[in-house]
Formats: structure tokens, sequence, C-alpha cells
């Protein structure tokens, strides 16, 4: 084949993929933004003449059908925040501190703390489900952002520990013998001269832990019912009960993707070399 | 002080090791972490297990008991579940293979050199970084019968003549569930695909042109077996993701339906715990199929425990 043919079947492959990628999300974009009325037509027009904020507007303002309430919309944004937030600080904390002392330190069964960590991972959620669901019920926890909170650290908390102790086993431990020389101990060791080091990775864990809590739908779904409900809760039952508000749905759809994507954006090296390294659902 | 990540072997007791030196601190330092995974992961676990041997009907306590193997015999005579067994095995293995040519083609791709390269690259990350719900709803409304885009595009293009009701269709509904499942995870199986095609040397190459290997030759003989362990361990953990996680992706597109057909594993789940209120059973379901992913798990853990391993 001649280069140059060569060279425009290339960009065509390209342009393939870049549509195959964006299209369903373009498409749910430009719902989000149009008139039902012009959406409605057959033949579907692809992009709108007139664009409009109204299916956002009414999001936040809309006051009537209890499911589709505004004050419900705005809680479960709250409530999404919030869970999110305190997940990953929680798990950060947590975390962080039994992956150095794994990338560290040798006591008894740490060769088998990770395997445990990795296996945490592999049961499936549905086979815990059920139990904790009783267990949040008797500790009062059923319908609490505490309650979610709690959960979410089973499958935030392996992750942290998992990419946390990868990264802290590359920072060369000769750097803190030279502060511990100087009179720190392990922890302050720990707090004042790995983390700072460890700035983008750390960064990679914090973003991932944060997605992954916003964007679990699941155990919320379970284990919250109306004080708790987060929003992809809220969005799943736009879309299982409210069978006719569409662009309503697209526009809540696209308000709860932002926070994930462009985090994933902005942070997108950090995050593809954790990807590389942890394996992390999306 | 200053050897103190690699202690000397100290031949005691594990009790005694404990408390010497650093070790006690590694303790301290793990502890919490592993008590909060034991209570959120292992305790709901075993309790799991103990519950799959009851018959724990909320609807009907006073018929509950300690029944042995029962909710296991029953459930290998049970249609509905063997169904949803065959749908969760049919949407895993199809979409691991879909995603698997298409992530491997696609990486291929962009380790390509051409214009807009990293801004094409910086896209894989977007339909990974979306909520599995609104990736959930989003495709919903693609298939719409009405007003679907989907509808829109096919027959926009002659390939039907008339809008159809897809989601009604039991082969349509699991084939448009495995769509939408490989438009979200393609891309991170493409991620991974392209870093491990970035570590390979690009010598081997040239020597093997100079040989005069053709293009498929490259790629079967070099390209192929040099990805293969990443290939590998992308397409286990997959295999096992495409069974515990599409609760909502099939919860929300087609319900289960039509006829059943693509009612996945958490979905049968859920509907014999949370609507039938039969817990035993329920948990005996999941852990049916959580024996049935042992290997597929283990072999995944063995895989990565190895990479910790060699850092």
């Amino acid at each position: 084949m001649l280069p140059r043919l060569r060279k425009l079947f290339l960009y065509l492959i390209v342009l393939l993929i870049v549509v195959w990628t964006i299209a369903p999300f373009l498409w749910l974009i430009i719902s989000s933004f149009s008139y039902q009325i012009d959406l409605v037509s057959i033949p579907l027009q692809w992009i709108p003449k007139r664009i409009t904020l109204d299916n956002y507007q009414q999001l936040f303002l809309y006051k009537g059908n209890f499911n589709v309430n505004a004050a419900l919309f705005t809680s479960s944004i709250t409530n999404s925040m919030v869970i999110a937030f305190t997940t990953t600080l929680l798990a950060i904390v947590l975390g962080v501190l039994a992956a150095y002392a794994l990338a560290r330190v040798k006591f008894p069964g740490s060769n088998y703390y990770m395997i445990f960590m990795m296996g945490a991972q592999m049961i499936p959620p549905i086979a815990i489900v059920i139990p904790l669901y009783v267990i949040l019920r008797k500790l009062g926890l059923y319908d609490t952002r505490w309650g979610i909170i709690l959960v979410y650290q089973s499958f935030v908390l392996p992750l942290v520990i998992w990419l946390m102790q990868s990264y802290f086993a590359t920072i060369p431990s000769e750097i803190e013998d030279a502060a511990r020389i100087d009179g720190c101990n392990r922890i302050q060791a720990l707090v004042r001269v790995i983390l700072p080091l460890s700035g983008p990775g750390l960064v990679s864990v914090i973003v991932f832990a944060f997605i992954a809590s916003w964007n679990e739908y699941l155990y919320a779904f379970i284990y919250s019912s109306v004080d708790a409900k987060t929003l992809p809760v809220l969005i799943g039952e736009f879309s299982t009960k409210l069978g006719l508000e569409y662009l309503k749905i697209a526009a809540a759809g696209v308000l709860a993707s932002l926070p994930p994507i462009i985090l994933a954006l902005i942070f997108q090296k950090y995050l593809i070399k954790g990807l590389t390294a942890g394996a992390v659902k999306g | 002080m200053s050897k103190t990540e690699q202690p000397t072997e100290i031949r005691t007791k594990p009790f005694r090791r404990l408390f010497s030196g650093e070790g006690w601190f590694g303790f301290m330092l793990t502890t919490p972490a592993l008590v909060a995974v034991l209570i959120v992961v292992f305790v709901p676990f075993i309790n799991s297990f103990w519950l799959s041997f009851q018959r724990y009907d909320l609807a009907r306590p006073q018929n509950d008991a300690f029944i042995g193997l029962g909710n296991y015999i029953k459930l290998l005579g049970d249609p509905r579940y063997l169904g949803s067994l065959k749908a969760s095995a049919t949407f895993s293995l199809v979409s691991v293979v879909f995603e698997i040519v298409l992530g491997i083609g696609i990486a291929m791709v962009l380790n390509k050199s051409f214009k807009g390269q990293g801004f094409v690259r910086g896209l894989m990350i977007l339909p990974w970084a979306m909520p599995s719900v609104v990736n959930a709803a989003m495709w919903k409304w693609i298939f719409n019968a009405d007003y679907g885009a989907l509808n829109a595009l096919v027959t926009q293009l002659g390939i039907v003549q008339d809008y159809q009701i897809w989601l009604a269709n039991p082969v349509a509904s699991m084939s448009l569930l495995i769509l939408a499942n490989v438009w979200k995870e393609t891309p991170f199986t493409a991620i991974l695909v392209l870093a491990a095609l970035q570590t390979v040397p690009e010598d081997l190459y040239e020597s093997a042109r100079v040989d005069g290997a053709s293009a498929w030759q490259q790629f079967f003989l070099i390209t192929l077996p040099l990805i293969a362990p990443v290939v590998m361990v992308v397409g286990l953990l997959q295999s096992i993701w495409g069974f515990h996680h599409p609760f909502e992706l099939a919860y929300i597109v087609t319900g289960g339906g039509p006829y059943s057909t693509t009612e996945l594993i958490p979905l049968r789940v859920y509907a014999q715990t949370f609507r039938s209120l039969r817990f035993g059973y329920g948990a005996s379901i999941a852990y049916l199929t959580s024996l049935l992913l042992l290997f597929p798990a283990l072999a995944y853990i063995r895989y990565s425990y190895k990479k910790v391993l060699e850092y």
C-alpha cells in the first residue's frame, strides 16, 4: 500500500474509534439540551435547530410528583457528595497507614494481608448484600449516610491499600532512613517525608476512590430509601419509573457524569498509571 | 538502625516476633483497615454461607429451619436459576471476547503516531469514568422503541424498514445489553493493552522486518506473545466483573426481560431476596455463583500477586 493511502486509512480508523467512543454520550448531551417535541419527530434530526435549558431547570425547580421532586434531586446530590468525600477520606487514612506498613515492615501475616485484600475484591457484591442489609438494620444504619460510607469501605479500602503499597514500594527507603537518623519516628517520617513525595500516587488514589464511591449503585440502591438516597439511585428510579421523562433523565445523567469525567480528564495521566497497576473497575 | 526494612531472621515464635521491633508497628498500622474489611466483607460473606443452608423466609418465618444442602439441591433443578446462569455466562463471555478483540485493535491503532494521538487516548477514559447507572439510562434511551437513536439510525441507513421494539426480542435484548457493556468496558481493556504495547521493544519489529516477516506474522509472533499476560489478566477480570457487576445495567435497560432471558445472576439474587424475601435461597444463589467463579478469581489473584512480588 502507498504510504499516503496508509496514512489516510489510519486516520479513518481513528475517526471511527472517536465516533464509537463519544457518539452515545454526545447523544445523551444533545438530548438533555433538546425540546421533547424535536426529538420525537420521524425522521429524527440528529443536530437540533434550537437548544434549551428546560430539562436542567426542571430538575432543580419542579415541585410536583414526589418522585421527581426538586428537593429530592438536590438532596441526592448532597448525599452523593458527602458520601463520596467521607468514604474517600476514611479509606485514605486507614489505607495509607496499612499500605505504608506493608511496603516497609515485615510482620506475622504480612504476606497474606495483600492476598486477603485482593480476595475481598473478588467476592461478588451480591453475596454480601444480604447479611449487610441485616447488619445495617440492626445497627440502625439503614438509610443513613454513615451506613453507606461503611459499606463502601468494602471496595474502596482494598483499592487504596493495593495502589498505595505498590506506590510506596517505588520510593527508596534510604530517604526515610535519613529522616529517622535525624530523629523522626516512623509515623513522622511517613507524614513529613514520604507523603509529600507520594503526591502523584496519592492524588490518583484519591481520584479513584472518589470516582468509585460517586458511581456506585447496587449498595446505595439497597441500603437507602429516602434520607440517604444518592444521585445514581435517583437516576435509576427516574429511569425505571418515569418512562416518559427521557430528557430529564438525560439531564440528570449528564450532571451525574460531570464530576467523575472532569476528574478523570484532569488527572488522566496519573489514572492511567494506576489503572495499569491495579485494574480498577469503572 | 539503617537496615530496619530487612529484619534479620528471628528464629522465634510468631508471637514473640510480633512484639520484637517493628513487627508491632506493622501490626498496629494494618489492623484498623483489616478490621474494617473483615466487618464489611468477610463477616457478611461467612454469614451468607451460613444463611445459604437455612430456609430463612421473611414472608413465612414459621418455616425457618436449617436445611443443609436443601437450597443448593433445589437450585440445581430450578429452571429460573439455570436460565439466569446461562444468561450471565452468555453476557459475560461474549462481552469479554468483544472487549478483548476491540481493545487490542484500538490499542494497536492508538500505539501508532498520528495527529491528536494524546487527545484520542484521553477520550478512552470517558466511558470508564461515567457512572454505570448513567450508562444504563443512556442506552435505554438509545434503544427506545418509539424515539430511540438506534431505530432512527438503522431506518435512516435503510437496514430495517420500520421502527422495531428491540427490547421485546430475547436475542436482540441480550445483544444490546452486551453492546452497552462492551462500549463501557472496552476502553479500560484498550488502556491496559496500550500500556503493555508500549513496553514491546521497537527493535524486535525491526529485526522481524529485516527477516521479511509480514504484518500478521509480526502480530502473532511478537506482539501477541508479549502482551498475552496483560490480556490474560484483563480477560479474567472482565469475565469475573461480567458476573458480579451488571446489576444496574440489566435492571434498568431490560429489567431482566423479555421472559427473563436477560435476568442475570445479580438480578435473580435480588428478586429472590428482596422481592420474594427468601433470604436463604437468595444467599445460596450468590454462593453457588461465587463458587463457580472461584477458579478465575484465584487465577487473577495469583497473577496480580506475582506482580506485587516483582516490585
